[in-house]
Order: C-alpha cells, then sequence, then structure tokens
C-alpha cells in the first residue's frame, strides 16, 4: 500500500523506457524495416543481424572511431581542460574567474542544435577558423572534410568542458585550504601538491567525472549529425550516427537495432561501474 | 587592478593563524600574486577560444549580409529577425517547443514527487534495489534507445504526437529527477509531518501541505532542469514527430538549415538566438536565484 505513489512512475518508465529495452532485444533477432510488409509484422531471423554486423567493416570501423571520439574528446580534453579551468579559476582574480565561468557555460548551455551549428560555422570552410588561420598565413583548410574527426572533437570539448569544470570547481572548494597550504609550506610546488595532496583527494569527483562524460559522449548523436553527418565516407560515423543511418536511411531497424543494443551494452557496463562508485562512497 | 597587492583578498591568512607564520606568508603572497595574475592571463585566453565561435552567433544575427565569416555587421539590422519572426517559422515551433517542455517537466516533476515520498519516508526492502534501478536507468545513453523507441511508436500508432512525444520525454528524465526530489526531500525534516499524521492527516495530505511548500526550491531546479533539456532535445522529436505543424523549434530550425542555411545564414543565426533565448534566461534564474552548487548537489549527491 506504501508504494503506491510510485506507480504514476513506474508506468511511464516500464512503457517508454524498459518497454523499448527489452524490446531492442527481441527487435535485434528480426527483419524489421521502416516500411513496406516488414515494417508492421517483422519476422524472426535469429542471429543474423549480429552475423552480419560483426562481418561488416564498417562496424569496427564505427566503434574505434567512438572510442577515440570519447577518449580524446571526453576524458582527456574536457577532463584536463575542466581540471585545469577549475583549478586556474581558484588561483586566479575573482573576478577573471567569474567571467571565464560565463563564457565556458555559454556553450554548454546553448541548445545542443545551436551548438552545433555555431561548430559549424566555425570549421566551415568559409568560416571563423579559417579566417584567423588565415590572418597567421596559414593555408585554408576544409576542416568537416579533411579532419572531420578533429574537427567534432574539438567541437565536443568547447561544448563539454563546462560539466567538468563545474563538478571540478565544487570539489576543489571542498578541500581545505590549510592542507594545500601546509604541503606548499613544507617545500612542495605547485605541481608536487596538486599530484600527490589535492588530487587524491578528490578522487571520488574525478571518477564520477569521468564516469559521466564518457556516457554524454558515447550518446552524442546531433553533433556529429550535423557538423559531418558521419562522412566524409564514413570517416566520421560513431556508433550512433551509424545506428541512425541503418535504422532510418537504409530502412532496416532490425539491424539498427542489433547496433542499439551494442551501445546499450556498452553504456549498462559503465552505469554499474559508476554506481559501484557511488556505492563506495555511501556505504550506509 | 595591480596584482600582487588584490590577491592578498584570496590568499587571506585564516584568523587562528600564529604571527610567526604570518611574515612567511606575506611573501609567499607576493609570489601567489605573480601567479594569480599569470592564471588570469591563461585563462583569459581559454575563455577568448570559447567565446570567439559564439561571437559568430550573435554577430551574425544582426548582419543582413552575414555568411560564415565572423564579421562586424556594416550595418547593424534587425533584417533577420523581422523575416524569421512569422507564426509558421518561429511562433508554431516554438510553442510546439513549449507545449513538450513545458508538458513533460509538469509530468515528470507530479510523478518524481509522488515516487520520491515513499522511498524518502518510508523504509521498505523495495527501496534500493528500486532507487539503484532508477540510477541506472540515468545513466543509459537514449540516443541507444532511440531505435527502438520508434518501433514502439509505430506498434502503438503514437506517432507523430505531440502529446506521446510529451509522455516519452517525462519519462527519459524521471530517473534523474526522481533522483534529485529524493535527495530535496530527504533534507526536509520527518517531524513535520509526523506533527500532521498525529493530526489525523494522510500521508498523501501530508505530502502536498507540508512537504511540498517546503521542497519548493527543489522542485523549481527539477522543473527548469528537464525543461532545459527537452527544450535543447533534438534527437527526440526529429525521430518521432515528423508533420511540421507538430515540429518543436529544435527540428524546424533544422530543417530551415537544410533549405535555406546555405543563402540565409543571418536568418539562422536570429531563429538560433531567438530559439535559445528561454534556456539561457531559465540557467541564468537557477544559478542566481538557487545557487549553481545547490542544484549540482542535488543531482550529483548519492
Amino acid at each position: 500500500m506504501k508504494l503506491i505513489p510510485l506507480a504514476p512512475a513506474i508506468i511511464l518508465i516500464g512503457i517508454f523506457l524498459a518497454g523499448p529495452i527489452i524490446w531492442s532485444f527481441y527487435g535485434s533477432f528480426t527483419n524489421a524495416a521502416l516500411t513496406g510488409p516488414n515494417a508492421k509484422n517483422p519476422e524472426w531471423i535469429g542471429l543474423e543481424n549480429y552475423t552480419t554486423l560483426f562481418a561488416d567493416p564498417l562496424f569496427p570501423q564505427s566503434l574505434l572511431l567512438t572510442v577515440v571520439f570519447v577518449l580524446v574528446s571526453a576524458v582527456i580534453g574536457q577532463n584536463f581542460l575542466g581540471l585545469g579551468l577549475a583549478l586556474l579559476m581558484q588561483r586566479a582574480h575573482k573576478a577573471v574567474a567569474a567571467v571565464v565561468g560565463v563564457c565556458v557555460v555559454a556553450a554548454w548551455v546553448l541548445p545542443e542544435i545551436v551548438a552545433a551549428f555555431v561548430a559549424y560555422a566555425f570549421f566551415f570552410r568559409d568560416g571563423t577558423l579559417n579566417q584567423i588561420t588565415g590572418f597567421a598565413g596559414l593555408p585554408a583548410v576544409d576542416w568537416l572534410f579533411e579532419h572531420p574527426m578533429l574537427a567534432i572533437i574539438l567541437a565536443n570539448i568547447w561544448r563539454g568542458t563546462a560539466f567538468s569544470m563545474m563538478v571540478y570547481q565544487a570539489a576543489l572548494n571542498d578541500v581545505p585550504k590549510e592542507i594545500t597550504e601546509a604541503a606548499e609550506i613544507d617545500g612542495a610546488g605547485g605541481a608536487k601538491t596538486l599530484v600527490f595532496v589535492t588530487v587524491p583527494m578528490i578522487r571520488r569527483s574525478i571518477a564520477t567525472n569521468l564516469m559521466l562524460i564518457t556516457l554524454q559522449t558515447l550518446a552524442v548523436f546531433t553533433l556529429i549529425y550535423v557538423m559531418t553527418a558521419g562522412g566524409p565516407t564514413n570517416r566520421s560515423t560513431t556508433l550512433p550516427i551509424m545506428a541512425y543511418e541503418e535504422a532510418f536511411r537504409y530502412s532496416d531497424i532490425g539491424y539498427g537495432t542489433a547496433i542499439a543494443v551494442v551501445m546499450l551494452i556498452i553504456g549498462a557496463a559503465f552505469s554499474l561501474a559508476y554506481i559501484r562508485l557511488l556505492r563506495e562512497r555511501k556505504p550506509s | 587592478m595591480s596584482g600582487p597587492v588584490s590577491s592578498t583578498t584570496t590568499t587571506a591568512a585564516p584568523p587562528d593563524s600564529q604571527r610567526s607564520r604570518s611574515v612567511r606568508q606575506g611573501a609567499r603572497s607576493l609570489r601567489r600574486g605573480a601567479a594569480s595574475w599569470s592564471a588570469s592571463v591563461v585563462l583569459a585566453v581559454i575563455a577568448l577560444c570559447f567565446v570567439v565561435p559564439l561571437s559568430w552567433l550573435v554577430l551574425a544575427s544582426f548582419d543582413a549580409e552575414a555568411t560564415y565569416e565572423t564579421a562586424l555587421p556594416a550595418s547593424f539590422s534587425l533584417a533577420n529577425f523581422t523575416a524569421i519572426l512569422t507564426p509558421e517559422q518561429t511562433f508554431v515551433p516554438l510553442w510546439n517547443s513549449f507545449i513538450l517542455s513545458g508538458g513533460s517537466a509538469a509530468l515528470t516533476v507530479i510523478a518524481a514527487v509522488l515516487a520520491a515520498y515513499p522511498l524518502s519516508r518510508f523504509n521498505t526492502r523495495f527501496n534500493r534495489p528500486f532507487l539503484y534501478t532508477v540510477l541506472f536507468g540515468t545513466c543509459l545513453p537514449i540516443t541507444a534507445i532511440m531505435v527502438p523507441v520508434y518501433s514502439l511508436f509505430v506498434q502503438l500508432n503514437l506517432l507523430d504526437s505531440l502529446a506521446a512525444t510529451t509522455f516519452f520525454l517525462a519519462a527519459t528524465s524521471l530517473p534523474m529527477a526522481i533522483w534529485m526530489t529524493k535527495n530535496f526531500m530527504d533534507s526536509v525534516p520527518v517531524s513535520l509531518e509526523e506533527a500532521a499524521w498525529v493530526d489525523g492527516a494522510s500521508a498523501m495530505k501530508a505530502l502536498w501541505h507540508i512537504v511540498v511548500p517546503l521542497m519548493r526550491p527543489g522542485l523549481g531546479v527539477v522543473f527548469i532542469f528537464v525543461f532545459i533539456q527537452a527544450w535543447g532535445n533534438f534527437f527526440v522529436p526529429f525521430i518521432l514527430l515528423f508533420s511540421q505543424e507538430n515540429q518543436p523549434a529544435a527540428v524546424s530550425i533544422f530543417r530551415f538549415f537544410g533549405q535555406f542555411g546555405t543563402v540565409a545564414y543571418g536568418q539562422l543565426a536570429a531563429f538560433s538566438i531567438l530559439y535559445a533565448l528561454p534556456v539561457i534566461v531559465l540557467y541564468i534564474l537557477v544559478s542566481r536565484v538557487f545557487g549553481g552548487s545547490f542544484a549540482m548537489s542535488g543531482a550529483l549527491k548519492g
């Protein structure tokens, strides 16, 4: 009786989240299509979607591109830039830190489609980046066409760093000043204090942040879709783009669902690791 | 602002520190001053990198002859804004965005408050597994389930329905909302309700008349969080809504980009700004009124 108020939430989550997740495991074993006779009455085809997937040369490539995208733009880019910004902001003048905070957060607050347009305009052949490199006397480069991965990685760092920065600002605020000051009085330099005192003290925030930005970056679709649409010739096709293309452009829902299942399993692994982290922190 | 002097505020010694220390501290604060100055310079350079791409958006929107290059408009003009301020271009999509975001935020807050109450107040064996399942749902990439969700919507004949999409958006933000709401509710003392129970009020009455009014700021944060997320969401309505009269601004702006983006850059920028404005205002509201760390604490604490 006591649990009745949970009903609306459970029904909503059951229908719209748990339902599709469970269905996706079933759907990946069918030949469901976007249109035509297989759209309403898909047939069971067993493991065929998976055997096709593992034989498809695009799959390992997409997987690799996804790993590169997550690793370079989130784990390295957003994470270190965010930590660096938070550390510098502690040291800098208050007013400067506040203004810088607003500048970094601005890219993060924008709706994703607007951020994607802005990034597109920036890296476009006649766009702002080439304008800047032009001032320096460098030849114009078609960034979106010649270096699609670099462009989307930089765009994602630009858009997402604010999150890491805010997590680390909160974490650094909780580090007692006396401890870092004591380390410096004992003769430890800034770098040593950072590595041996500050980082160990905020390691839980680092782990939480890494897990969350990995999950967020794994799911990035709009930014890539608007900037390169996965091209040219699939050179920036990450798993979300591949799933979308197969399901909706090539009308093969069953095959797209199989890719979705792979993404879900990767996401689930990271989610479980994240939850274990939280439980360690709060054993009550 | 000269560096060494103004920086003493940030390195001020704690009031209870010994005298003998303060001499050394003075020397250090001079060194710190230089460090503070260089930190500010580095920060300013990074901030410039973040702002340059955005400056195109603002400048192009006021430039009747905008290109993808960042340039000061030859003449300041509102032509881009007046050109797109038509019902089908701007008002209908923004209205649809408002229905989707407001509707899903309201649904989410109601369902989350109801769900958080037993989770926060009653200790049952069900609580922990439920909360961890919810947290697990918070983390799953929604992008990954859009293909199966499309199939589900086909089976249930819900494609192109604004109401169904609203419910779906509510469901996707519900795990996070339950998590946040429960954390906020935990900080409302139980003793107040116990008094109400003694007076014969039911649990539901106590929830609506005592707990909810006390956690209004927290619920405001949850509502705004969900609203901002739904407002900015592109992929979900892009997959689930296809007729133009149902599409929110996120999708109509993308169609506009596909059709005219290669010619009407200024209008695209103007439309983007109009569409982004509400969430910028809401974000400022959250961080000014409630404090950014308050919102973060609800979302992140375990």
